[in-house]
């Protein structure tokens, strides 16, 4: 065992793990922050994307003791500081942008690093990048359209409620 | 995964002395391995990360002209870096997903040398040198066939260094499962002739089009290729697509390389 330390959601956390402990089940089964989920297992659907140094991961396909001395965040640090929902977040209520919620913290989470990178994205642009997100009950129209109204842009022109 | 060890050395001569230990393993980002390990494919007792290697990340230009990559940088920093090179920037930007461009990184993947990746395209196509931590290795002497390269036990590449085009360009048939190149084709014009190579078509990995180069350097127009036929003989069978089927897309994808290059 190794011990391993880093920022989770700005605050330092620690602990004893494996060479082959993932960081994704570092995060879920030793620090119990259960938000990060676990889909295929495989680096293909997304559900465990988090940021590490700001930019975005599969989880599931990094080594917790390759995160030493790096910031991480998660979804459980995504919402603003007062527990209001984050403008992503809102988004994604406001325009169903969920079914089962399965995949939601890794597309919030991919949401989130496309918007830093590219404020005022096209349609095109988000489905390009939401390439390694997948959704099983196939909602892709809303959650499409939850990103580009939390970035601010009309979607009332954009198909398919 | 059966259990091993991470070591993350900081240097590459720390990195080199690690993996002179018994079954030992390199890891670049991680974005093959990591789900080789999980299948037990793979069965290292030392896992030595190359990711806090900062000697090895970067790209600059060297005196020769030359794109010069460092073995650790990402897909994601070619992408946005190398625009110098487009055609090389912009088939960066299509490997993987996001998330995987911002771990898996060049070294790793010319290393892993997977018939269906991309970066081996662009490196035999650009006749790259490829430096690791003993000797040059020319792109041409570098590649042995599916998952096989000439590099030693242990040793590490360092760097990758690309001359670039007059002018180039990549057209990568995706198989979108995997989003690997079900056939990809690299074209690069320099002012002494046209290279050509070959991803994803064939079983013994990337390979470069002789012929097609041969007309293209007289005659770089899509036209040039139309006598040409590839051989389906040693393309690979899959349920994705015959030899026949990726015979074919080769010289489709080499005419729209040849369309959009810049």
């Amino acid at each position: 065992m190794t011990q391993v330390s880093m920022t989770l959601n700005g605050k330092a956390v620690t602990g004893d793990v494996e060479g082959r402990t993932l960081l994704v089940d570092f995060l879920r089964e030793d620090l119990r922050m259960t938000g990060t989920h676990v889909g295929c297992d495989t680096s293909q659907c997304g559900a465990c994307v988090v940021h590490v140094n700001g930019e975005a991961v599969k989880s599931c396909t990094m080594f917790a003791a390759e995160a030493e001395g790096a910031e991480v965040a998660t979804i459980e640090g995504a919402a603003n500081a007062d527990g209001s929902l984050n403008v992503i977040q809102q988004a994604f209520q406001d325009h169903h942008g969920l079914q089962c919620g399965f995949c939601t913290p890794g597309m919030v989470m991919s949401a989130a690093a496309l918007l830093k990178d590219n404020p005022k994205p096209t349609e095109a642009e988000v489905r390009t990048y939401l390439e390694g997100n997948i959704c099983r009950c196939t909602g892709y129209h809303n959650i499409v359209k939850a990103i580009m109204a939390a970035s601010g842009q009309d979607v009332s022109a954009i198909a398919a409620e | 995964m059966y259990a091993f060890e991470i070591e993350k050395p900081s240097t590459i001569a720390d990195a080199v002395l690690a993996l002179s230990g018994e079954d030992t393993q390199a890891l670049g980002g991680g974005q093959t391995l990591i789900p080789t390990l999980k299948q037990r494919l793979a069965a290292p007792e030392v896992l030595v990360s190359l990711s806090g290697v900062s000697e090895m990340v970067g790209i600059c230009r060297n005196d020769a002209g030359e794109m010069c990559i460092g073995g650790a940088t990402t897909h994601a920093a070619v992408a946005a870096g190398a625009g110098a090179f487009p055609a090389l920037a912009a088939l960066a930007s299509h490997i993987g997903d996001p998330a995987v461009r911002n771990r898996g990184t060049i070294g790793g993947s010319l290393a892993n040398n997977d018939p269906s990746a991309c970066y081996p395209a662009a490196a035999l196509g650009a006749g790259a040198t490829i430096k690791t931590n003993t000797r040059d290795i020319a792109a041409d002497d570098y590649f042995e066939g599916m998952f096989s390269t000439a590099l030693d036990e242990g040793e590490i590449v360092t760097e990758v260094r690309f001359p670039v085009p007059e002018v180039a360009n990549y057209q990568k048939f995706v198989q979108p499962a995997s989003r690997f190149a079900l056939v990809g084709v690299f074209v690069a014009k320099f002012a002494d002739g046209v290279r050509i190579a070959v991803t994803g078509a064939s079983e013994e990995g990337v390979f470069r089009w002789t012929e097609a180069e041969a007309a293209l350097s007289a005659d770089f127009s899509a036209e040039a290729l139309s006598d040409l036929t590839v051989p389906a003989d040693g393309m690979i069978a899959d349920l994705h697509g015959s030899p026949a089927y990726r015979a074919h897309l080769v010289k489709v994808m080499t005419g729209r390389a040849v369309g959009a290059a810049t």
